[in-house]
């Protein structure tokens, strides 16, 4: 072709063709892809049909943490995800390392994290053929990826990654899968890079302006406003312009737990959050509010308590990045589709300053009436005074938690002012994803101090993990409210079973966490009495190596306030926060159980 | 209520599993599904009856929308869109009634593309609504099989739903 008549078009054409393709396996053709799309690290474990593959990632320059369950790969790049907004990567085997994967593909789909799992298929020839380690990942993971892949050629290699990444990444972040069969990763191909070109992708980003001027003016009219700021927002990292919204209109905010930390806790118009663990006066707020404005927050059943009265007053305004959300569990009356971050922009624009008002005297009226609250005790730790002394020593660290008591009294009373400082199982509720998550944090922010606030059953599900963080040397902080129970499954029995503690009981000392902690070549501390707690945070904080720390707490304490489930937001119960003899009946039964375990002389 | 629905998807393996999954996923009801190529190889076009209000069929529509590999999906508002189903019908006949399902078939526009000495295979076009009452008719003789490929739908004058 003469040079005179290249159009634009041609020369767009020879500009991607003008980089000579490359002859390489598919292997290295999987290492070129993630290097392009900037990953430095991936979490995972190999396995037979992933050798060509293992083979490239020892030559190549990407950090790759071998994990002890794929579980834990798929958790630490979930969290790696959240803790730096970039698509977090794992990798598993075929059969059941992909299966082991299933959970943490799940829990990053329910909380729209973007994640790309690469998983090991057996030869082309041999899929359906029931072979060994065989098993059907991308049939097993239709329903909990945003999009997943089988590949068959090598050739189809660099286009598919390019794709998953994008896909993974924009619009409604979520995980997408890329089933790997050995001989593809065998296969040579010529590589090139090609564009993304997706006939059937199109998210949403802009919102629509007509929408944003009707969303700005039921804001103007509103006289009892709620700010309601989910996860949306801290994916689109929309927190600044959340601040400048609700402060320029003097609006109260309250934050789902995926929204925790969107907006500063500590700030006058902050309600903390939301829902069934929730505060008093965010749940009020809601049900008293004629105005709601939605930002990235879905309407789970955990927020809204009995949906049919739940804020039955109120317009709502739902902002959204994904359409289908928009009017799925609550109806909406202005619909915003689109981008957090750009509608918050544009509607700052188009409202006017309010000065506070009637309303917000009456909520500061129930923060002062009903502030969350514990009863401190000199002789017993109190878990809820764990937490907040981690917040006193270490403010900014990013706080990961497992799933239950432990995960509500975190997001309950530490001060959160970041979102990705706080990293929490969400939708799914995993237990064993606070401690990998947080491995993952502090791989992508090594200079935050991470500390996983687990319970005494949650640490357990992945422990194991704790060999990867000492073997790579990442010094991440476990708090174990060590409470002997499977606290919050035993907090309903107490409530609503009559307290048959149907296997939730665990004992204090299954297994020994300190001698747990050392036997993995990491550091196990203990406190007893509050008087210990400090201490042993300020140890921990100070040791650059991973740190388990144990933490005996009342065994009877409960998550209070409570909206029991089906109940409506306003009958929300203060419970007895301590009932000690509740205490004193299960360390009865935990020593009645360690007797039987251990024999008379075990004590 | 019923609505119908055309979803135009990337012709590729598993496309119609993502689809029937997401169905089932979210307790939508299906009446019926019908699946084949369209003028561009690239494409298959479905037609899908579904059950449900308002709200159903447009959680329905957003969800499919969000499948990558679905590239377009509109309703069709049944009193502007034409819709044919075809039904194969295999009805016992001997010398006795022959002539009768024969004057049943013309009334009916149907066809008879098999016979035998005990039976005649009825091919059948039309609406659900024609197909409910050919095959209502038939049943006085004895319908031994019966099978339909379920609706498809296109909407009637100039517009088109394309890729």
């Amino acid at each position: 072709m003469s040079q005179g008549l290249v159009d634009k078009s041609s020369e767009k054409g020879l500009n991607a063709g003008r980089e000579t393709p490359r002859k390489m396996t598919g292997a290295q053709a999987v290492l070129e892809s993630l290097k392009r799309e900037g990953v430095e690290v991936m979490f995972g474990l190999p396995g037979g049909v992933l050798l060509p593959l293992y083979d490239a990632i020892y030559q190549s320059d990407i950090r790759h943490i071998l994990v002890r369950h794929e579980q834990g790969a798929a958790h630490m790049a979930d969290g790696y995800a959240r803790a730096t907004g970039k698509v977090g990567v794992c990798i598993a085997t075929s059969g059941p390392g992909a299966t082991n994967l299933v959970t943490g593909i799940a829990n990053a789909y329910m909380d729209s994290v973007p994640m790309v799992a690469i998983t090991g298929q057996v030869n082309t020839w041999l899929i359906g053929k029931d072979a060994f380690q065989e098993a059907d990942i991308t049939g097993i993971t239709l329903p909990i990826t945003k999009h997943n892949y089988l590949l068959r050629s090598a050739k189809d290699i660099a286009r598919v990654f390019r794709e998953a990444f994008y896909i993974a990444r924009t619009g409604r972040p979520g995980p997408v899968l890329i089933d790997l069969p050995r001989d593809v990763t065998v296969d040579e191909v010529e590589f090139t890079w090609p564009e993304v070109n997706l006939a059937g992708y199109h998210p949403s980003i802009k919102a629509h302006e007509m929408q944003i001027k009707k969303a700005a003016k039921a804001l103007m009219e509103a006289g009892r406003p709620v700010i309601y700021v989910g996860g949306g927002v801290r994916y689109a990292s929309a927190q600044n312009e959340l601040f400048d919204l609700a402060t320029k209109i003097n609006a109260p905010v309250t934050t789902t737990l995926m929204g925790v930390g969107c907006f500063p806790e500590d700030h006058p118009l902050s309600l903390g959050m939301l829902g069934m663990h929730g505060t008093r006066y965010a749940n009020y707020a809601i049900q008293e509010a004629d105005l709601i404005l939605a930002v990235g927050a879905r309407f789970d059943d955990r927020v809204t308590g009995k949906i049919s009265s739940f804020a039955p007053h109120a317009k709502v305004v739902h902002i959204d990045v994904d359409p289908a959300e928009v009017g799925k569990n609550v109806r909406v009356d202005i619909p915003v589709v689109g981008d957090a971050k750009n509608a918050l922009a544009a509607l700052i624009n188009e409202v006017r300053p309010k000065i506070k008002g009637e309303w917000n005297e009456k909520i500061d009226g129930w923060k002062k009436d009903y502030p969350l609250r514990y009863i401190p005790d000199m002789n017993v730790i109190k878990p809820q005074y764990v937490i907040e002394k981690l917040c006193e020593l270490a403010p900014d660290a990013i706080i990961t938690t497992e799933v239950g008591q432990n995960q509500m009294w975190a997001a309950q009373f530490f001060v959160h002012k970041d979102p990705s400082k706080f990293i929490s199982s969400g939708g799914l509720g995993t237990m064993g994803y606070g401690f990998p998550a947080a491995i993952g944090a502090k791989m992508g922010r090594p200079e935050c101090d991470v500390i996983d606030v687990a319970g005494d059953g949650s640490f357990l599900m992945n422990s194991q993990e704790l060999a990867t963080a000492v073997v790579n040397d990442i010094p991440v902080k476990v708090a174990v409210l060590n409470n002997g129970c499977l606290g919050m499954v035993r907090q309903w029995q107490e409530l609503f079973f009559e307290k048959r503690y149907s296997a939730t009981i665990l004992g204090r000392t299954s297994p020994d966490f300190v001698k747990l902690a050392e036997a993995y070549g990491a550091v196990g501390l203990r406190a007893t009495k509050p008087s210990e707690v400090e201490s042993v945070i300020r140890t921990a904080l100070a040791t650059d190596r991973p740190v388990v720390m144990d933490f005996i707490v009342s065994p009877a304490e409960k998550v209070s306030p409570m909206v029991p489930a089906g109940a409506t937001l306003s009958e929300i119960l203060d419970l007895e926060l301590c009932d000690e003899a509740q205490s004193c009946h299960l360390e009865k039964i935990y020593a009645e159980g360690r007797r039987e375990v251990l024999g008379q002389e075990g004590f | 209520m019923k609505h119908t629905i055309a979803v135009i998807v990337e012709n590729k393996s598993g496309v119609l599993t993502r689809i029937a999954g997401l169905f089932s996923r979210r307790s939508f009801n299906i009446d019926s599904l019908s699946v084949g190529a369209t003028d561009n190889p690239d494409y298959s076009r479905m037609t899908i009856s579904v059950q449900g209000d308002r709200d159903v069929l447009e959680q329905v529509i957003k969800q499919l929308s969000k499948l990558i590999n679905v590239i377009r999906v509109s309703e069709l508002e049944p009193s502007e869109s034409v819709e044919r189903e075809l039904a194969l019908i295999k009805v016992s006949a001997d010398k006795q009634n022959r002539s009768e399902i024969m004057q049943i078939v013309n009334i009916f526009r149907a066809k008879i593309i098999d016979v035998s000495h005990r039976s005649m295979i009825i091919e059948v076009t039309g609406d659900e609504e024609k197909i409910d009452a050919f095959t209502q008719m038939l049943r006085q003789f004895g319908v031994k099989e019966l099978v339909r490929t379920g609706k498809i739908s296109m909407v009637r004058g100039a517009k088109t739903i394309k890729a």
